[in-house]
């Protein structure tokens, strides 16, 4: 018996007035201060990013072929888009900011808002059908000129364009004191990733239509490090999102593996459904906070509005087989895994990732209908200078298709255009890293247009300072045998 | 082209790995005296 991913939700964060706070962004604009007014014109608004074409496929309006044949530039596309779509939702920040403020539990609080804001936020939290339920009751609000004086020293403003919406502090209680770990900017990371995984996991119960009691346990994947000066990268998201969103019937862990962490925690919750440890398991990821605007300065160089402005999150529901939902499949020697002794070799992790776990099944290449690796926003990363991510994996799998002997070198372009697609997650880190595309993947094989899809993440270990290693996670998701899907 | 020369290499995850590049070069007679692979997503 495998286990099925038998749904999953697809939500972004359009966060213009945070762009400020990620990594690279807060790097340039203490060197140069006026990065900060370049980067504010630079800004695109709501509808904007509503419309964002790959923003319509990140949340299933739009299918990636359909994507890949629209003309560029994606962010001059002129359409009244719609926030909501199969997948999942595009939130605005005010929403998100109501969100924020109730994932923060300290007393007293990290998170304060204006009076007014308190109202208002609460208001549209109360109204939203789907994330009414975070309402925790924390709204109290302080004067605005009270709040403002307040604001100095290691003290964050959150704003809406220039209307002042509150703020967020260090945890400044004796015991928080004098922590780095616990400053403003890295609290927001953490609080960030909590909501906005927070609205995927809602999403994901509301569209599997079950109670958050249902779910008994919970496996957070983001790339946040929360914890303090004792225990940096500690842990515990899982469990935070889980208290959130009411899952009391729930335990949980977090998985890191940077980019790779979504596809190690998806076979890891497979495994434990397989095993019988756990029944239904949410595998969450909330957004990472540090890779807004992480390219920023190219799109301003440009002349282009900053297109990584959106935190993105997703939720996968894991369980037993059902007889319908795509099967996880997790029969020893299918889940691809890059061992440390071939680390060394691109052609070896490649082979162990793609060729080793087909093989276990009698399988080749082309016996799998699509591949999903990197899937980056092929229009972001070609006008940051990184060029298309996507392209560029593909070109890789297509190169080991051709020494697997599964097809010639002359039918490499037609492969990559049969089983690849254009990359159009937002670049965040583990949202693109192959997972982007489940939501489609599961889509279309429950309608019997696709049998088997594989999901191809890497991870850059050498990030962590300690080791060259980069790792590589890959798994199979098929048609399951039992379901009558149509031809 | 590359015999006793002094190489420097930058190699990319998602594309050509540094290490790559510096098998092909030492290979062709060249001395690597620095490599790195970066990660830009």
């Amino acid at each position: 018996m495998n286990p099925v991913i038998r749904n999953s939700s697809f939500c972004l964060v359009h966060t213009p007035d945070l762009v400020r706070y990620g990594s690279k962004p807060r790097r340039q604009t203490s060197i140069d201060c006026s990065h900060g007014e370049r980067l504010a014109a630079g800004l695109r608004s709501f509808q904007a990013a509503v419309d964002y074409p790959p923003n319509q496929v990140f949340i299933g309006n739009l299918s990636p072929d359909q994507l890949g044949a629209m003309p560029r530039p994606w962010y001059q596309a002129e359409k009244q888009a719609s926030t909501t779509g199969p997948f999942g939702e595009i939130i605005s920040q005010d929403l998100f900011y109501a969100v924020l403020k109730q994932a923060d539990i300290l007393h007293p609080p990290l998170v304060e808002l204006t009076g007014e804001s308190a109202a208002e936020l609460q208001e549209l939290l109360q109204a939203h059908k789907v994330l009414k339920d975070l309402d925790q009751g924390h709204w109290q609000g302080v004067a605005v000129q009270e709040l403002s004086a307040t604001i100095t020293g290691d003290c964050l403003p959150l704003t809406t364009g220039k209307q002042l919406r509150g703020c967020i502090r260090r945890d400044d209680r004796a015991e928080g004191k004098e922590d780095d770990n616990l400053a403003s900017h890295i609290l927001l990371e953490a609080l960030a990733t909590k909501a906005s995984a927070a609205i995927a996991l809602r999403r994901l119960l509301h569209r599997e239509g079950i109670a958050p009691q249902q779910v008994d346990y919970l496996i957070s994947c983001g790339e946040e490090a929360v914890g303090d000066r004792y225990q940096r990268g500690g842990g515990g998201m899982a469990k935070a999102v889980g208290e959130f969103c009411g899952c009391t019937n729930a335990s949980g862990m977090d998985i890191k593996n940077f980019c790779a962490a979504p596809a190690s925690a998806l076979v890891t919750a497979g495994a434990l459904v397989k095993a019988g440890i756990y029944e239904r398991i949410a595998v969450i990821a909330g957004g990472s906070l540090a890779k807004l605007g992480m390219k920023s300065a190219a799109m301003l160089e440009q002349g282009i509005p900053v297109l990584g402005d959106c935190l993105g999150c997703m939720a996968f529901l894991v369980t037993r087989d059902d007889g319908i939902s795509p099967v996880l499949q997790l029969e020893h020697g299918t889940v691809g895994t890059a061992r440390i002794g071939s680390s060394v070799s691109d052609e070896l992790v490649y082979r162990q990732l793609i060729i080793d776990p087909l093989s276990a099944l009698g399988l080749t290449m082309k016996d799998v209908d699509k591949y999903a690796p990197e899937l980056h926003n092929a229009e972001l990363m070609e006008y940051s200078g990184s060029g298309d991510v996507a392209h560029k994996n593909y070109r890789m799998i297509a190169a080991m298709a051709v020494m697997s002997g599964a097809i010639d070198k002359s039918d490499m372009r037609h492969f990559t255009e049969q089983v690849g697609m254009v990359g159009f997650a937002p670049p965040q880190g583990h949202i693109p890293s192959g997972v982007a595309y489940i939501g489609h993947a599961l889509k279309a094989i429950n309608e019997g247009r696709l049998k088997r899809v594989m999901i191809l993440s890497k991870a850059s270990l050498f990030l962590n300072r300690l080791t060259g290693l980069y790792d590589g996670v890959s798994f199979l998701l098929e048609a399951n045998p039992a379901a009558n899907n149509p031809p | 082209m590359l015999k006793d020369k002094k190489v420097a290499v930058f190699g990319e995850r998602d594309d050509v790995a540094g290490l790559a590049v510096r098998n092909c070069v030492e290979a062709a007679g060249a001395q690597v005296i620095y490599e790195t692979t970066s990660c830009f997503v």
